[in-house]
């Protein structure tokens, strides 16, 4: 049986021919590298999203990708927050977290604290408020695996070390193994990570100091 | 000559509404496949909805009056079913949806394209599936397109002219709408007041269409989040 994370893609982005490889065990990984390397992109493959992905994608035993199958974006379960959160701008906070929710909202935006903001509309939130509820969103849908994009950028330093305490201890609660991009390591300190470095020549595994 | 101006603006009316309702499905449809879709064939779909833009209208009528003629297959089906085409208001009705429809498709084609693809991403990763997709995001997100879409359609029926009157005629009470009097007092001696109020008419009306596309034009961008925070 192979690892928990399995993945082995080519994808053509223009001229440009992406090759990413990695297969890890851990619960957390984080992806570290300046932008632009392709990190975002990993995300969209194992959530589904890059139809031009060519090779295999597995997680926990279950094949998402290869050559005969490909596993339809709403079927794997993955909680995406992509970087700008992409919070639906036609509802309001309580019916994005709502939007698929499979676990009571009001505990969620109690955990992220956007309880007071239920009633706003995402262009009334700042940059931060959107992390959280998107955060959120992905949250109340259950997922099996958690997949973070940048989702502390827009956040000062402090709050963005408690919102990262938080989510370290909900994904530890509920036993959600995530995949974790960055440009910054420090925001990884809260969680137990796995360090993979993103390069030029895609995602290599960093020797554990 | 018998020509009441009442009338000729209510049948204006009843065609564009018809034309906009009746198009609005397979408008939607179209609009979307283009917008969304990755198929083969998609230049000929794309051409083929827009010809009867760069098409003299009334050619385009005299296609219309081949198919919808009484000698054609479709023509005579329809007539067996009791819904004549030539010179009937369903011929004026069926004449305004097909001139106006290129332009309803780019309306609401460049709504849907408007939206960005990765809230449907987002939808889908959610577990939602793309039908739901579909309903909940990308159709919500580009209603206000649509409306200016139907308003546009709407406002193109009121005054279609040419293909109306090749296939429904200039008949009183029935297909003479404010386009087609406009055109019969023309012929009349003297400056017939009527035809003043037939063209304020018109102004107006295309005044009121094209204020009403604007709004929904700036809904759309204050939806989609375009005009910054």
């Amino acid at each position: 049986m192979g690892a928990r994370f399995d993945l082995a893609v080519t994808l053509a982005l223009g001229p440009r021919v992406l090759t990413l490889a990695l297969a890890s065990d851990a619960d957390v990984i984080g992806l570290v590298g300046p932008s632009g390397a392709g990190k975002s992109t990993l995300l969209r493959v194992i959530a589904g999203l890059e139809r031009r992905a060519i090779g295999r994608v597995s997680f926990a035993g279950e094949v998402w990708q290869d050559g005969a199958t490909f596993v339809p974006a709403h079927q794997r379960g993955v909680g995406w927050v992509p970087q700008d959160g992409l919070l639906f701008p036609h509802l309001s906070v309580r019916e994005n977290l709502g939007y698929a929710a499979r676990v009571p909202v009001p505990a969620v935006a109690e955990r992220l604290g956007v309880t007071a903001l239920l009633d706003r509309r995402p262009r009334h939130l700042s940059g931060g408020e959107r992390q959280r509820v998107a955060l959120g969103r992905a949250l109340c849908a259950a997922p099996r695996l958690l997949l973070l994009d940048e989702p502390f950028s827009a956040l000062d330093r402090p709050l963005r070390a408690r919102l990262a305490a938080d989510v370290a201890e909900w994904a530890r609660a509920h036993r959600v193994p995530m995949v974790l991009v960055t440009h910054d390591e420090r925001d990884l300190a809260a969680f137990d990570a796995e360090l993979w470095a993103f390069g030029a020549e895609g995602p290599a595994r960093v020797a554990s100091a | 000559m018998t020509l009441d101006v009442a009338s000729a603006i209510r049948l204006s009316f009843v065609v564009g509404l018809a034309a906009a309702a009746m198009g609005l499905v397979p408008a939607t449809l179209v609009g979307w496949a283009l917008a969304r879709g990755t198929f083969r064939g998609k230049a000929v779909l794309s051409a083929l909805v827009l010809a009867p833009l760069v098409l003299p209208p009334v050619v385009t009528g005299l296609l219309l009056l081949r198919l919808f003629g009484r000698a054609s297959p479709v023509g005579g089906a329809l007539d067996a079913l009791g819904l004549p085409v030539p010179f009937t208001l369903l011929g004026a009705v069926i004449a305004a949806l097909v001139v106006g429809f290129p332009i309803y498709v780019m309306t609401i084609r460049g709504a849907i394209e408007a939206v960005d693809h990765r809230y449907e991403d987002v939808s889908l990763s959610l577990g939602v599936p793309p039908g739901r997709t579909a309903w909940r995001v990308t159709l919500p997100l580009a209603l206000p397109g649509i409306a200016a879409g139907i308003v546009l359609a709407f406002a193109r029926g009121l005054g279609e002219f040419g293909a109306t009157a090749v296939i429904a005629g200039n008949m009183e009470g029935r297909t003479r709408t404010i386009a087609l009097a406009v055109y019969a007092l023309l012929d009349a001696p003297g400056e017939d007041p009527r035809l003043t109020t037939l063209v304020g008419a018109s102004l107006a009306l295309a005044f009121a269409a094209i204020v009403g596309f604007e709004a929904l034009t700036r809904w759309q961008r204050r939806r989609l989040e375009l005009d910054g925070r």
